[in-house]
This record gives structure tokens, sequence and C-alpha cells, in this order.
């Protein structure tokens, strides 16, 4: 894959928003959650293309709506692309069934075609449906409804640390790489490059580690005892309850679809 | 690496999640509330090593680092590499919601399974031994990832078959930096810090 499709770890902020603030950030965290899954079971388990291109047009105007930075959003669906392209350019040449059109000399079927657009539309429809309503909280939000939601402690724990270091090893990570740049390492495709990285990033891993045992110990020293107090407020609002009924309704309108 | 939303057939999709989860539950079981923030670094790295680009030959690629997750931490690998997905899949749009399970078990699996093979050539008094072991489990915990995500593509449809076997092909220079990192990366860690490892403080090597 090109590089500049590539994500840019270090352009995402954890516990910052970087968003322009748009209606969805009223919303309860959990219902988003919730809608997000429901949408996204929906789209996968249908066939019907009435149902997955008016997902992808739900998408797309949820995303409008939630105010999604345009060129950052395109990006990350292009390179979500870019993972499956072999498989979809690959599709219509290895579905058996009545030939489209060849290239050199391989039949494209028709079937293989459909199963290709089918895929396409449904990654897309869910990958901008979660960007733009879970994907807008901040992790930490998402975290707190994910306890809300009665998933394990620990998991969420282990995401709200993993949230905090995220910050902390890309910039050590940065740090570490301008110190051997100032020392005229080049990468180069050879084993002492790979070696050199290895280093690196052992390192980089012992660093953090030591950071992140400081960091416990003065969580200890302050009382933590594997615990974190959810002190937001879970109380439903009015349009929370709008956005359910809502939701309610398009939801059965995809399904129904599926049957017509 | 990682599966987008829509590819899978419904029974893989499934599976997949149904062990992830039971993989994830054994995990948490096996964590306790000491090791969670070492956890979260290895999460945390394998987020950030999926930027780290290498060159090799005419392209590059990035490292996946599930060998040296599964070397340090085993079971607990699970519910640190689903974190990292899911953070991956809602912020960035990697992969997709309902495959988590499947992309999970797909990383996941292979870091445990090298955990149980290589762990006993890592903490080998010889250096040298240790670093081809990590090496073989780096390189390794990539390959069995690549014939997994292979596989759940072959598992969904005959059609998949060629994309399948193009996946194992185009991860075979992955594998080779793989291993050359995470041998480098087990060799200074038993040196430095042998506890990340979870090697005892008494123990005599390296």
């Amino acid at each position: 894959m090109p590089q500049f499709l590539e994500h840019s770890g270090s352009s995402w902020k954890g516990q910052r928003l970087k968003h322009e603030p748009s209606w969805i950030d009223t919303l309860d965290p959990r219902i988003r959650v919730a809608s997000a899954f429901v949408f996204a079971l929906i789209v996968v388990l249908s066939n019907d293309f009435g149902v997955l291109i008016t997902g992808l047009f739900a998408s797309l105007l949820l995303a409008k709506l939630a105010r999604l930075n345009v060129k950052r959003t395109l990006r990350r669906v292009i390179a979500m692309d870019m993972f499956m392209i072999f498989l979809i350019v690959m599709l219509p040449f290895t579905t058996p069934g009545e030939a489209l059109f060849s290239v050199a000399g391989y039949p494209a079927s028709l079937e293989g075609l459909l199963h290709a657009l089918r895929i396409t539309l449904k990654a897309n429809a869910v990958v901008l449906m979660l960007l733009s309503i879970v994907g807008t909280m901040s992790a930490t939000t998402l975290g707190h409804a994910m306890a809300r939601l009665k998933v394990p402690d620990k998991l969420v724990h282990l995401l709200l640390f993993t949230v905090r270091y995220l910050d902390v090893i890309g910039q050590e990570y940065k740090r570490m790489r301008r110190a051997m740049q100032a020392r005229a390492f080049v990468l180069r495709s050879n084993s002492h490059t790979w070696r050199s990285m290895g280093y690196l990033i052992g390192m980089l891993l012992i660093r953090s580690l030591e950071r992140s045992e400081r960091i416990v110990d003065a969580m200890k020293c302050r009382g933590y005892k594997g615990q974190f107090y959810l002190m937001d407020n879970t109380v439903l609002a009015r349009q929370d309850y709008s956005y359910m009924v809502i939701c309610a309704l398009f939801f059965s309108v995809l399904l129904a679809l599926n049957f017509v | 690496m990682h599966i987008v939303d829509g590819a899978l057939s419904v029974p893989v999709l499934a599976g997949g999640a149904a062990l992830a989860i039971a993989g994830v539950a054994v995990g948490l079981k096996k964590m306790d509330y000491d090791h969670l923030p070492q956890v979260g670094i290895l999460s945390a790295a394998f987020f950030i090593a999926s930027y780290i680009h290498l060159p090799i030959g005419f392209s590059s690629v990035h490292l996946i680092l599930n060998g040296l997750i599964g070397l340090a931490l085993g079971w607990a690998a699970f519910p640190a590499l689903l974190v990292a997905l899911l953070l991956q899949a809602v912020f960035f749009g990697f992969g997709g919601f309902l495959v988590l399970g499947v992309n999970t078990l797909n990383i996941a699996l292979p870091a445990v399974l090298v955990y149980g093979l290589c762990r006993g050539g890592i903490v080998s008094s010889s250096p040298k031994v240790a670093a081809t072991w990590g090496a073989v489990g780096g390189a390794g915990a990539v390959a069995i990832t690549t014939v997994m995500v292979a596989a759940s593509l072959a598992l969904s449809g005959e059609a998949f078959l060629l994309a399948a076997k193009a996946t194992l092909i185009a991860h075979i220079p992955v594998m080779i930096v793989e291993g050359f990192v995470t041998g480098a990366a087990v060799l200074l860690i038993r040196k430095v810090k042998p506890e990340f490892l979870n090697l005892s403080e008494e123990w005599e090597g390296g």
C-alpha cells in the first residue's frame, strides 16, 4: 500500500476531540455505540442492493451531519478500500458464472462483479457510520460507554490505559528516531536496519513500561485500587429518545427492504 | 491483515467472534490489575507498529509485532489486540465492526501459539539461541496470521481462493523483516529488562 494513504497515528490525540462540534455530540454515547452495532449487523447480513445503497446513503448523510473533516475521512476510507482492493478486483474473475467481459483472455462473471460490489458497499457503509457516530467521541467517552454497556471492567481499563499510552509511545518513538537520525542512521533494505529497528522497539517498550510503572505507583499512592469511577451523567435526554425512534424506524425500513 | 466488513460469510464471522470472546475471557482471567500497564503498552505498540515502515527490496512493509506481543503476554495478547483493533476500527476506519472477532482471532491466536512454542527458546542461557527463537516467533506469528486470514477468506467462498493465495505470497517479505526485528528486540529486552518477558529477577543469562 502506498505510504501516503496510510493513517498517521500521530494525527490522533486520543483524549482530545479534533472535529467540529455537531448535534451528534449531544447524544448519549451508549446509544451511539449500540446504534452503530445494529446498523453494522443489518448491513452486513443484507444482500439486497436496495438495502446496501440506502445504508451507504444513510452513512454519508450522518458523516455530513457529524461534520467530519472531508479530507481526513476520505483518506481513511480509501485506505480501508486499499486493504481489499485485490480481493475485489479478483472476484469477478474467480467466481464462476455468466461471462460479462474479459480481460486478457480471462472472463469476468456477472455474479462475481455483483459480489465485489456488495462487499465494497457494505464495507464503506459500516466504516463511514463508525467514523461518524462512534469515531467522533473521545476515546475516554467510548471507554465509559462500554463500561455502562456491561463490557468487563478489566477490558475497559485496558482500553483507557492503551489510549493514554498511544500518545506516550508515539512521542517516544519519534524522539528515538530523531536521535538515530542525528547519528546518521538511514533506513535501508538490509539486516542492519532491521536489527537496529528491533533494538529501537525493544528499548521503546522498556522505557514505556518503566514509565507506566511510575504512573501506577503514583495512582496507587492516590488510592487507586483497581476501579475507575464513572462520574458522567447517564440520564437519557429528549434528543436521545428522538434519535432512538428515528433509528428504530430506519432499521425497520432497512429490514423490510430485504423482503420486498 | 485486517479484513473488512462484508467480505466474510456469516458462519465464519460468528465462529471467529465466539472463539475470540473465549480467548479474551481466558486472557482477562489470566491478567491481573498490576499487569494492566504492560498489556496496555503492548496494545499501544501494536497500534504504533502499523505506521513504522521498513524498506525491503524495492518496497516497504509495516510491522505487525504480534509475535513479540505474544512472547511477552501469552494469553493476555487477546484482550490487548482486541483493544488495539477496536481503536483502529473506530477512529481510523481500519477493518470493520462485525469482523472484529475474526480479526482479533487471526492476530491474537498466533501470538498465543508463538508463546507456547518459542517461550522455552527465549529463556535459553545463550543469547544467540534466544535471538533465533525470537526471530522464529516473530516470523512464525506473521506466517500463522497470514494462513488464518487466507483460511477465513477461503472458508467464506471458493471464489476467494486466489485472493487467499495472493495474501500468503504478499506477506513473505513481512515475515522476513518481522523475524529480524523481533529477534533483535528479544535480545535487547532480555539484557535490559528481563521482567518484561516475565523472566524472574534472579534469572541468569545473556
